[in-house]
């Protein structure tokens, strides 16, 4: 089975997305939920409320053992295993949604292991979905399975780190597909008050060996935060922030929330202060 | 004794298709350069000169073999115990955080984490970090924390801090989550002495290799006491560290059977166990492939065990392999198995074995008059049960 050409976005599902954005000057919003959280209604609500202000729309499988996620997201994913939530039941969730948006599955591979990787690839295929971000799945740790993502009209997305070296951020880049996710500190899932020091840097290196579009994630919560990166980078990732005020104070916040972002990151891409757009 | 390592078994970090590194990509350069150094140090003399000298020293090694003599009589085998319990702390842990903290020494990395379940891991890695001058910070489930008190004190007696953690089962499991989301976010400083043969590549060929110690002296002292290799060498499997320990010395001695026991807790029919070989299936968690406890939705589901030492929904990768090959043969023994053991060996031979290694002993009683005539059964004896006294006693019903 030959692998779609990765490093271009030929046959992405997520190049018209881009090409959008680019068209317009614009850089992406992405949100993470996680799927039946806070309950599975409210979640449904959630993601469409979440397609009316994003971009792409990353959508997260609860595991019971979430090693790389920080407190919010690990209770989000507690809450949401108590409802019920799996992944066929995301797969489930998302059908139901009906997004206009494309759409990312964000998971640890376990749940897809299970479900079996050649079985999740067509039911996610027969959804239309996006792409697939793998957590704990770094490049090269499982050919078989990288490369059955690879071949699938999914994109494999690829994380990568501050602590990535050179010669693996080329290994890893070249079988990157949709985006690169780069992950903007050390450390879990979580809200941070500031950038991590180095950031630009970071961005700049990962820049240089790859032409595909950078997203920026991990610890990004504000829209002064996302304001900042606007100019660096080509998506923003905001998770616990959002997962957060959606599970505190309900959709029309989180609705509310990623307004303010999507305004931050337009107004920085125009070149003019930060005002209200609407 | 001087250590000479059998070649590695294990192929671009795995045994068979078992193992790997599934781990966040952050983690990944760290464990290139732990690789990188282990297999320089592996080839080092110096590095194991070293290492022996602290197990002689420090630990007190070579630790005895114990003919059991009232036992052998009530299960019709010659029964002889490798005393991991003798180690300085009381079991077999020690042998790795001693391995690791030479490898922390070697990389510069001065702030030691670590997980454990019942405490023993835990204690042994503040023990080496007192001993080296290093940061300690141990994570533990709440639930195992107040179970264990008495470890918890040793532990920041040694100068340890040990973080309660209140996420998942709050236990074992959760506690090595916690651990992995220390490492990544502290990756530059801080060295993570996982205790188990369990984690991503690196970790189990390093851990097995800082056990294979037991299974090096038990053959050799084998061999000077008896002029033969054992039957059988029995050994208590959670993670599996002590297990493969002792398997290394007989990997090779086709004629030698090795017998891993798992905890089957209230009975594998009940799902309440931690017979992960017995009764899971291959998974990802805590970065390797392996077989796990885990439902139809690829949710890994809580394991139980009355010794917190076994209570993991996990096991070693190669553990897995020697599942699949064959080689070793694995069963398992219920919490009331391992409590009538663990009164018999205390009463028959005068020593109070840990919980965990009960399952082994009870796997040997229960073969009582099956073993062939002249069968010299070796058991590794992983560790003292001091810590479990008041929990047997509330078992029994005659709390302490």
């Amino acid at each position: 089975m030959a692998s779609r050409p990765a490093t271009t976005l030929s046959d992405s599902r997520l190049a018209p997305a881009w090409a959008d954005l680019r068209a317009r000057g614009r850089t992406a919003l992405i949100p993470y939920l996680t799927a039946g959280h806070p309950t599975v209604d409210t979640s449904l609500a959630a993601l469409q409320a979440a397609d009316q202000v994003a971009d792409i729309l990353e959508v997260g499988v609860p595991f019971s053992d979430p090693l790389a996620d920080g407190p919010t997201i690990q209770r989000s994913t507690f809450e949401a295993l108590r409802q019920g939530m799996t992944l066929a039941g995301t797969l489930a969730l998302i059908e139901r949604a009906r997004l206009s948006r494309p759409v990312v599955v964000f998971s640890y591979l376990n749940p897809i292991l299970r479900y079996g990787v050649d079985r999740f690839l067509r039911d996610a295929d027969a959804l239309g979905l996006a792409g697939v971000l793998l957590t704990d799945l770094p490049a090269g740790s499982d050919p078989a399975v990288e490369s059955a993502i690879q071949a699938s009209p999914l994109d494999l997305i690829r994380l990568i780190a501050p602590t990535t070296r050179a010669d693996r951020l080329a290994a890893a880049v070249l079988g990157a597909q949709g985006f690169v996710y780069l992950v903007a500190r050390l450390g879990v899932t979580g809200a941070t008050a500031g950038l991590a020091d180095g950031l630009d840097t970071l961005i700049a290196r990962v820049r240089r060996a790859t032409a595909l579009p950078l997203a920026v994630g991990f610890g990004i919560s504000t829209p002064a935060q996302a304001r900042i990166l606007a100019g660096q980078a080509d998506g923003v990732v905001v998770g616990s922030a959002l997962v957060d005020v959606l599970g505190s104070r309900g959709v029309e916040a989180a609705r509310d929330f990623l307004i303010s972002l999507r305004e931050a990151l337009d107004a920085a891409a125009v070149g003019s202060p930060v005002v209200a757009a609407r | 004794m001087a250590t000479v390592l059998a070649a590695e078994r294990a192929v671009g970090g795995r045994f068979g298709p078992y193992g790997g590194r599934y781990v966040p990509e952050t983690l990944v350069a760290a464990l290139d350069d732990l690789t990188a150094l282990y297999d320089a140090a592996r080839a080092d003399p110096a590095f194991w000169a070293e290492f022996e000298a602290l197990l002689a020293e420090f630990v007190g090694r070579p630790s005895p073999l114990t003919e059991a003599p009232r036992l052998s009589a009530e299960t019709a085998a010659t029964v002889v115990l490798k005393r991991e319990d003798l180690n300085h702390t009381g079991a077999h842990k020690i042998n790795n955080t001693i391995g690791q903290a030479l490898l922390a020494l070697r990389m510069g990395k001065r702030r030691i984490i670590a997980e454990t379940g019942a405490g023993q891991h835990g204690v042994a890695t503040a023990t080496v970090c007192a001993r080296f001058g290093f940061e300690c910070v141990v994570y533990m489930g709440a639930e195992d924390m107040a179970r264990q008190r008495l470890n918890v004190y040793r532990m920041e007696l040694l100068g340890a801090t040990v973080v309660p953690v209140q996420s998942g089962t709050r236990t074992l499991k959760d506690a090595t989550n916690e651990a992995l989301r220390d490492w990544v976010t502290n990756i530059p400083t801080t060295h993570y002495i996982i205790g188990s043969v369990v984690g991503p590549d690196p970790f189990p060929r390093m851990v097995r290799d800082f056990q294979s110690v037991i299974g090096r002296e038990a053959r050799a002292q084998m061999l000077s006491r008896y002029h033969r290799l054992p039957h059988s060498v029995v050994a208590c499997v959670g993670g599996g560290s002590n297990a493969l320990g002792i398997f290394a010395g007989f990997l090779d001695d086709a004629g030698v059977r090795l017998v891993g026991i798992e905890a089957a807790g209230k009975g594998i029919a009940s799902g309440q166990h931690s017979a992960t070989l017995s009764a899971g299936a291959p998974g990802v968690l805590h970065g390797s492939l392996s077989y796990l406890l885990q439902d139809a939705d690829g949710q890994v589901t809580p394991a139980h065990s009355v010794s917190a030492g076994l209570d993991y929904p996990g096991v070693g990768p190669e553990h897995s392999y020697l599942r699949d090959s064959g080689r070793v043969a694995y069963e398992s023994a219920t919490d009331a198995e391992a409590l009538d053991a663990f009164q018999a060996v205390c009463r028959l031979e005068g020593i109070i074995p840990a919980l965990e290694t009960a399952h082994a002993f009870a796997y040997v009683r229960r073969m009582a008059g099956r073993w062939p005539m002249g069968a010299l059964v070796l058991v590794c004896l992983s560790g003292r049960g001091d810590k479990d006294v008041a929990h047997v006693a509330e078992l029994l019903g005659a709390p302490v």
